[in-house]
């Protein structure tokens, strides 16, 4: 007689970020919790439909350069997403993925944010480095490298403001107009984003300067801006022609400003 | 002395903008803005019209240069524009298919 099989229970968790619920599906417990746990207030329903599935695979580090350059490629109708800690294949037209990845919240971290910029990109939308907010219903970005003020106007927000993350932006395009989403996606801040949407009224390009002061920006300057701060990863001359295009149709509807600003509240004044 | 043919690399995304030229190489991502000289060559590199000719038309009237020290410097630009993959040289026409670029 064969002894019974013993077969693990599958778990999952669906993490809802920028209404685009991604399911997780996993055997390890522990790592479910800590899934749940990263991503709180961006858990969503494990019975409703998600918009992404990934079967994963825990591994050990193994042999591979756990600093191994991250790597994003179509290969045929899939796309792959390589890097020391993780191996994703992902096939658009099923929605359907695996992963083998080491048990990291950075690890699942930085696949989540790779599959939001592919599924994004096809839909004009984009993850922006910038801080995000809301206020009287509209939503606010400030853009900029690192340095540039992102956690500091994110830090100086009054009550009146729900922050929506102060390092990564989520923004979709839905009809003419864009989307800000909140992120679980934390810069210095190290607090998570609140899980709302409003329209986005305005693109902040953020410098920090003597006064508090908002100028125009030529239209060149802004999807200059707009590019080098969109996070995009994969090497596919497709894709990169699309985000291109995203970035100019959102520069043509979305009003871009600089604001230069010193490091205090007094520069909410002039927002919203 | 045979003469260079120049064709925008149909793999590039480009957009021009209150007259500025902006591509993305699709091969890296990297961005580039063109300057009037360069969108002007970008422009015209239809891959069938000579290099000298698209000086002499296109670049001496607008510049009021010399037409050999145009051309010249565009040929320098164009092997620049070739090196970052965005153009493409040729002593033959180029066939030029398809294209990213829009508006």
């Amino acid at each position: 007689m064969l002894p019974p099989t013993v077969e693990a229970e599958r778990l999952n968790v669906v993490i809802d970020i920028g209404g685009m619920p991604v399911r997780l599906n996993t055997t390890d417990a522990s790592f479910l919790e800590m899934l749940q746990e990263r991503y709180s207030g961006y858990v969503g329903s494990s019975s409703g439909n998600s918009a992404v599935e990934f079967d994963v695979e825990l591994v050990s580090r193994g042999t591979r350069s756990f600093d191994a350059d991250l790597q994003v490629t179509r290969l045929q109708d899939s796309w792959v997403i390589e890097r020391g800690d993780f191996y994703a294949q992902w096939e658009p037209s099923t929605r359907r993925g695996r992963i083998r990845q080491v048990a990291s919240p950075y690890s699942s971290d930085a696949l989540l944010r790779i599959v939001h910029t592919l599924v994004l990109a096809e839909m004009g939308g984009f993850l922006l480095h910038s801080a995000s907010a809301i206020r009287n219903g509209k939503a606010f970005l400030f853009a900029g490298v690192s340095e540039a003020g992102k956690t500091t106007i994110s830090r100086l927000a009054p009550p009146d403001v729900t922050l929506l993350t102060d390092e990564i932006s989520y923004v979709r395009k839905q009809g003419e107009r864009y989307i800000a989403f909140g992120t679980p996606f934390t810069g210095e801040l190290a607090k998570l984003g609140e899980n709302v949407s409003a329209p986005v009224e305005t693109l902040y390009l953020l410098a920090k300067g003597p006064e508090n002061r908002i100028e125009p920006v030529s239209s060149g300057q802004a999807s200059r801006s707009l590019l080098a701060n969109l996070l995009f990863f994969a090497e596919d001359e497709e894709l990169v022609q699309r985000i291109f295009h995203s970035a100019f149709e959102f520069v043509s509807r979305v009003p871009v400003k600089r604001l230069t600003f010193v490091p205090d509240a007094r520069v909410w004044e002039l927002i919203g | 002395m045979s003469r260079l043919y120049v064709a925008r690399n149909p793999r590039v995304a480009a957009r021009s903008l209150d007259g500025e030229m902006m591509i993305m190489s699709g091969r890296d991502s990297t961005l580039f803005t063109l300057n009037k000289t360069a969108t002007i060559l970008w422009q015209a590199a239809d891959g069938a019209t000579p290099l000298d000719e698209i000086v002499s038309t296109k670049i001496c009237g607008e510049f009021q240069v010399e037409p050999a020290e145009a051309l010249q410097d565009a040929e320098t630009l164009a092997r620049e524009l070739a090196d970052h993959g965005i153009l493409q040289i040729s002593e033959q026409p180029i066939s030029l298919t398809t294209t990213g670029e829009s508006r």
